[in-house]
């Protein structure tokens, strides 16, 4: 069990070096700007899916309303920042704390369905989130909050990301994420072993919401501007497209799932009319080929290869 | 010897259909009780209402004393009552490991941010259910499969597993819904065996459901009989076996 801290360590030192790496690439100007966005976008969204993947993959909980809790955090974020002149990191704590509030009393009701009516639930929720806010004038309605500093730089997305990974991933090693797996896997049995199953839905929804309150917060503070359109259920599907892309159930896979959508995206920002057909081929080729996803519950790190110098579980 | 289980006048209605009625039963401490009946008699009923996923319509549970009712079923399971189902109900895409360290989940204290930070009583918690986990699936000789998923286990090893799985959430009451289902019986003689050692073992009240006859008859020490939800003799194995209403009840009246 001491071998859990070490490979912890390990997995720091890896992530810092990478970290370091890409800095440099920033800083010596070898990627453009509009790369150097892209990659906080992709950390901002492998918060987004990660924590999507806590209440969609490993409590087996099918929640379509991500995007609302993001759209929470990135409003609370920049009412903080502009309106109340508060630093960042207080900004991006009440983000958490208020999408989490939100997310465990729209949880409390929601988590008592199942399947396609908790999926369907949970879609109205996140709609009613993102309607609300465009009908409240103190944070700009239909056009938009405008005037958010620009504080989100790679080190800020880089290191919140750093954060949830090891949070969830510390979570659902526990026996808190054992709990949830249960309920994934026999509701009733989970229940039988005295696991409280609506609580520890509940809890994972709270928590889920939470992190992606973060991610919408630091979503605010990378654009200047933030539009209730943004935060639609299409974002919300894209999210969960990232999850089924890489394997309900694991996080390596959320990542990487994030990370190549993100980066397809990117690359064909300058053919629009092609990239959704490209998205859409992509997808039904790996239902066919993988349905599991790229990583199906299985962690990178727990492969024979990784298990020697990575760090993980 | 002091009662265990008690359950007075209990009646669960579904609509119209009285699926137990007036259904009384006493377990003592450290009795093997069998409960038998022909096919939907209630007698799984009979365990859901004891395990908290029914509540009766009338008559009342309790468990050392102190009323079930109203309570859920994790709420029960951490008063002492465990189970194994009919339908084998594992955790199938898991470790036989995972399965049982699962059930030690109401023994674990650690909270949310000792977890997730991996400080406090995580480490010395973790390590200690490793190890008590490991050695409960030595006694199911489960040891050489600890990492093999739930699912690919051959059906025995699976009923044996739900009841590890069972008994690691310490339960004083373990009830098993037909626990020889599927066995040669090579395989019931050797879980005969198991159950009888496991009860001394871990000092418990076993209530079980059963239709093989040699199994029910060859370690319960009381039996009650179940027909169309109501109670139609209680005994010891021997009083059972020569009762009219049970024989007629199995095998209808003589013509």
């Amino acid at each position: 069990m001491n071998s859990l801290r070490k490979r912890d360590l390990k997995a720091i030192v890896i992530s810092l070096i990478v970290f370091a790496i890409i800095q440099g690439l920033i800083s010596s100007e070898f990627l453009d700007p509009f790369w150097q966005l892209n990659i906080i976008v992709i950390c901002i969204n492998i918060i987004m899916s990660v924590s999507l993947n806590l209440i969609n993959g490993y409590t087996g909980q099918f929640s379509l309303g991500h995007a609302g809790f993001m759209a929470i955090g990135a409003y609370t974020g920049a009412v903080l920042s502009v309106n109340f002149h508060m630093p960042f990191i207080i900004g991006l704590i009440v983000a958490f704390a208020v999408a989490a509030i939100i997310g465990c009393l729209i949880g409390l009701p929601t988590m008592r369905l199942r399947g396609d009516y908790l999926a369907i639930a949970t879609l109205g929720l996140g709609e009613i989130i993102r309607i609300v806010i465009m009908n409240v004038n103190y944070v700009g309605g239909a056009a938009g909050f405008m005037g958010i500093p620009k504080t989100t730089n790679f080190a800020w997305a880089f290191f919140v990301m750093l954060f949830v990974v090891f949070f969830i991933k510390n979570y659902v090693n526990s026996s808190y994420g054992r709990a949830c797996v249960a309920i994934r896997e026999n509701e009733i049995a989970a229940e039988a072993m005295g696991v409280n199953t609506t609580k520890y839905k509940v809890l994972a929804f709270t928590i889920g919401a939470g992190f992606a309150g973060v991610a919408g917060c630091l979503f605010a503070h990378t654009f200047y501007i933030i539009h209730p359109s943004s935060f639609t259920f299409l974002a919300s599907f894209n999210y969960l497209i990232m999850i089924v892309m890489g394997g309900m159930g694991s996080i390596t896979g959320s990542i990487a799932g994030a990370f190549i959508l993100t980066t397809i995206s990117a690359l064909l920002s300058n053919w629009p009319e092609l990239r959704m057909s490209i998205y859409a081929l992509l997808l039904i080729g790996l239902m066919f080929y993988r349905p599991q996803g790229l990583f199906g519950n299985i962690e990178l790190t727990s492969l024979p290869i990784f298990r020697h110098f990575k760090g993980g579980k | 010897m002091s009662v265990l289980l008690e359950a007075k006048n209990v009646s669960k209605l579904f609509g119209g259909l009285k699926a137990v009625s007036n259904f009384n039963m006493t377990i003592n401490k450290g009795e093997l009780v069998g409960l038998i009946g022909p096919n939907g008699a209630g007698k799984t009923t009979a365990f859901n209402l004891f395990t908290g996923v029914y509540q009766p319509t009338t008559g009342t549970i309790s468990l050392d004393g102190k009323s079930l009712l109203g309570m859920k079923p994790s709420q029960i399971t951490q008063r002492g009552i465990a189970r194994t189902f009919q339908n084998i109900r594992l955790f199938s895409e898991l470790s036989v490991l995972d399965n049982v360290k699962i059930a030690y989940h109401t023994h674990l204290n650690y909270n949310l941010l000792e977890a997730a930070f991996r400080v406090g009583r995580y480490m010395q918690q973790e390590r200690q259910v490793e190890e008590t986990g490991k050695e409960l699936l030595k006694i199911f000789k489960l040891d050489d499969k600890v990492n093999e998923i739930a699912k690919n286990l051959p059906y025995g090893a699976q009923r044996r597993l739900e009841i590890a799985r069972a008994l690691a959430t310490r339960p004083k009451l373990l009830l098993l819904d037909e626990p020889a289902a599927g066995m040669n019986p090579q395989e019931t003689k050797e879980l005969m065996e198991m159950i009888r050692w496991i009860k001394k073992e871990f000092a418990l009240s076993i209530l079980l459901i059963e239709h093989d006859m040699s199994l029910v008859m060859g370690i319960c020490e009381r039996i009650y009989v179940l027909e169309y939800g109501s109670i139609i003799a209680q005994g010891v194995p021997d009083e059972i076996k020569k009762d009219p209403e049970v024989i007629r009840a199995y095998l209808g009246e003589e013509a």
